[in-house]
């Protein structure tokens, strides 16, 4: 594989991941806040839900998926380079 | 390398054992009756001596340890000290203080900065380290050719910077205010040195591993007093767990204490005093001579009748702080009408969402909290003191991981800080509120006397009611260990823990602005030619001005911690989010284009900030500018306007002028892959 298509291929695959995980983002912060009004009635250790996802929820998922994004750009970059290795 | 992080564990778990082992000699001293002040002074100079010591360690005359601590701090160290640069006092102190006072609405701030971290990590630290250079001028310099971007770059950070290390060395100023006893102005610049010592000998180098040093302590600090006192409440010490609970039975309180006769009373008194300041205000200047009159009558009368010199003299002092222009009386008036309205609305549940009188208040309120959840995101992913951090890590997945670790350990107190608000809030309607004024705690007078707790009987019934009890935000978090009855060994912890969080993050911004003015401004654009041993030294003579200018304007007391950091917020957002966001992901982005929407953004979120914050600048002789918020968003969220306008700025101007050269284009490249060559 020529050097430029290489790159095309990962930024694209690059830009598929960001993309994707920024959507996720977006639903958790403001989709659910926007609804915490709707979404007051069911409580998790007894706080509303939407108090509950500002104040915890949203931000351990934030954590959470961060601590699995090395794996997911990380592995393809080790996994790239590899690969390079061998040609 | 593994050599290297095995024995910096090792000596940051000794510091910690022996951090502990102080805490507990300075309980069992105070039990055998230390006096409290010399527990304040002991924390004081014990963390203070300990900050030096590491800054004398690390000192450094390298250029590269200098700016970016040698670029081999592994990722949970620098997740570490990025920790502590990016909790300030705003996050200390201010973050509880705001929840307790705010409610729902004040998550807002926890989300914001966390959720900044995913923008982080997902849009700009792995590229900014591929990039590898020393600041974000540096970058913007780079990729939009020339040193009109990196002029541009360096007054938005210093500008941004500036708000912000002012909001810390006022956080200074009260702490040791209040736990040492000197006077504001003084602690102001005792605190300066503490700053001064670090930064100004080893740079980013002493800066970081201070900065480890500083998160340990204030993160004992922040979750100590607020789990003995969940422990006291619930029986479990997981605050984080149990305070949801603890919520519910505030919501029961609520409901009792709202509808109570006596706070419906208070509450009216407070809206009939913010009309008859209205009606004064309408009636400028007769009112003005009016009420002068009016207070000349009472004292002659109260003369006449022989009463006490103290009352006399309380009056002649309100005589003589009437404002003397109509002018100064319009905007003094209109500052106590708008305190007195707020005291006398409808206090607002705890932990309903969005709460308002109707169907578009409450949308309003919505609306502001999603602006304000946004520009602080976005705020966070273009904060240059923050940025500059993932320049230091070893690699580019080490930059990704280091977000992580900076994620997880700020999450440790911003997962904390709404249990602290409802604890407080719970301690406080149950052993405060409905007792009489006679017989309130020590705490009150003790925090009554710098000005942040303040209570007046307005209805005269000498029971304490809630309208009638004002307090500080700032002032929430370090009198909780008082407000619990907790000993003062804690308080002392608590205050060494907020002095922590606001040297670190002065000691990151300081670091920012001198760099910025000695790195980009003098050695790449006035003297390319300089010799480094001259950078260092110009790099510090900076710092030291930038500081001494910092606390002249801090000692002034401005405004709130977090109002002062979130225009600081939206500020960096507007002026360095699209330009550095683009400049990645957008190759047709041009040097055009990024000029003009960082000047744009930068203006429009000025210019609606200054608007509708104030009415007047006394000191630039401006009055009367004033605005209405449009949409009726706050100008703590004034970054929205101006974020969006940069976008469409760099985009219309860079499609309207020539697409950039060859040689940005390869630049664009070499920071979006990995280096395939090596």
């Amino acid at each position: 594989m020529p050097p430029e298509q290489r790159q095309c291929i990962y930024w694209r695959r690059n830009l598929r991941v960001t993309g994707l995980l920024l959507l996720l983002w977006f639903l958790v912060t403001f989709v659910v806040t926007y609804f915490a009004r709707e979404l007051a009635d069911f409580t998790v250790l007894g706080l509303p839900f939407g108090f509950f996802m500002a104040a915890q929820g949203a931000p351990l998922i934030y954590a959470l998926y961060m601590n699995r994004l090395d794996r997911t750009y990380g592995v393809r970059e080790a996994a790239d380079s590899e690969l390079e290795r061998h040609r | 390398m593994a050599d290297y992080i095995v024995s910096l564990r090792r000596y940051y778990g000794y510091y910690t054992a022996v951090f502990f082992l102080a805490i507990l000699a300075l309980a069992i001293l105070e039990r055998h009756g230390m006096p409290a002040r010399w527990i304040g002074y002991s924390f004081l100079l014990l963390t203070l001596v300990l900050y030096a010591t590491i800054g004398v360690l690390a000192r450094t005359a390298s250029v590269s340890e200098y700016y970016v601590a040698g670029r081999r701090v592994p990722a949970v160290f620098n997740g570490m000290a990025t920790g502590a640069d990016w909790m300030s006092s705003a996050s200390f102190m201010g973050l509880a203080g705001m929840l307790y006072l705010t409610g729902y609405q004040g998550l807002s701030y926890v989300m914001g900065w966390t959720g900044g971290y995913v923008l982080v990590a997902l849009l700009l630290a792995p590229y900014l380290r591929r990039f590898g250079q020393f600041t974000i001028p540096d970058f913007l310099a780079a990729r939009y050719g020339g040193n009109a971007a990196r002029i541009v770059g360096v007054f938005a950070t210093v500008l941004a910077s500036f708000v912000y290390v002012v909001a810390q060395i006022y956080g200074v100023g009260l702490i040791t205010s209040r736990f040492v006893g000197l006077q504001f102005e003084v602690g102001v610049f005792v605190g300066l040195a503490g700053i001064l010592v670090c930064s100004f000998l080893g740079g980013m180098r002493a800066v970081t591993w201070t900065q480890v040093a500083q998160y340990i302590i204030l993160i004992v600090a922040y979750l100590v007093p607020v789990t003995i006192l969940s422990y006291k409440v619930t029986g479990i010490p997981l605050p984080q767990v149990t305070y949801g609970q603890v919520l519910e039975k505030v919501t029961q309180l609520e409901q009792r204490i709202f509808e109570d006769a006596g706070e419906i009373d208070a509450r009216r008194i407070f809206r009939e005093r913010a009309d008859a300041y209205y009606l004064r205000i309408l009636t400028l200047p007769d009112s003005l001579k009016e009420e002068d009159r009016r207070l000349t009558a009472q004292i002659d009368t109260l003369t006449k009748n022989n009463a006490q010199m103290r009352d006399v003299a309380a009056l002649e002092k309100q005589r003589s702080d009437l404002p003397k222009t109509p002018e100064a009386a319009h905007s003094y008036w209109d500052g106590l009408m708008r305190q007195a309205a707020r005291r006398g609305a409808a206090p607002e549940p705890h932990a309903s969402a969005f709460p308002g009188e109707n169907e578009s208040a409450s949308n309003a309120a919505r609306l502001n909290f999603l602006t304000l959840v946004f520009c602080l995101m976005v705020g966070t992913a273009a904060l240059p003191h923050v940025l500059m951090r993932y320049y230091t890590t070893p690699t580019v997945s080490d930059a990704r991981n280091s977000v992580f670790w900076s994620l997880f350990f700020i999450l440790v107190l911003y997962l904390t800080a709404p249990a602290y608000a409802v604890f407080a809030k719970y301690e406080i309607y149950t052993k405060l509120i409905g007792t009489t004024i006679a017989d309130l705690p020590a705490w009150v007078t003790a925090w009554g006397k710098i000005g942040l707790v303040s209570i007046e009987d307005v209805n005269g019934d000498g029971i304490l009611q809630l309208a009638e009890l004002a307090l500080n935000p700032d002032v929430i978090l370090l009198a909780t260990p008082e407000i619990a009855g907790l000993p003062y060994v804690i308080s002392g912890l608590v205050a060494a823990g907020a002095l922590a969080a606001a040297l670190s993050t002065a000691d990151g911004l300081l670091l920012t602005i001198a760099s910025a003015l000695s790195h980009d401004v003098y050695y790449k654009i006035i003297r390319p030619q300089a010799t480094t041993q001259w950078r260092l030294v110009v790099s510090k003579a900076l710092l030291l001005v930038v500081a001494v200018l910092a606390a002249t304007v801090a000692a002034q007391k401005p405004a709130t911690i977090l109002f002062m950091v979130a225009w600081a917020f939206s500020l960096a957002g507007a002026a360095f989010f699209p330009a550095l966001i683009l400049g990645v992901f957008w190759k047709r982005a041009n040097p055009q284009g990024a000029l003009c929407g960082m000047i744009v953004g930068l203006l429009v979120t000025l210019y609606y900030m200054i608007r509708v914050e104030f009415n007047s600048i006394p000191w630039l002789g401006v009055h009367g500018i004033g605005m209405p918020p449009w949409f009726g968003i706050e100008s703590t969220s004034a970054g929205v306007w101006g974020i969006v306008a940069g976008f469409l700025t760099v985009v219309v101007v860079s499609l309207l002028s020539r697409p950039p050269r060859q040689e940005t284009q390869d630049f664009v490249e070499s920071v979006r892959y990995p280096d395939w060559s090596r």
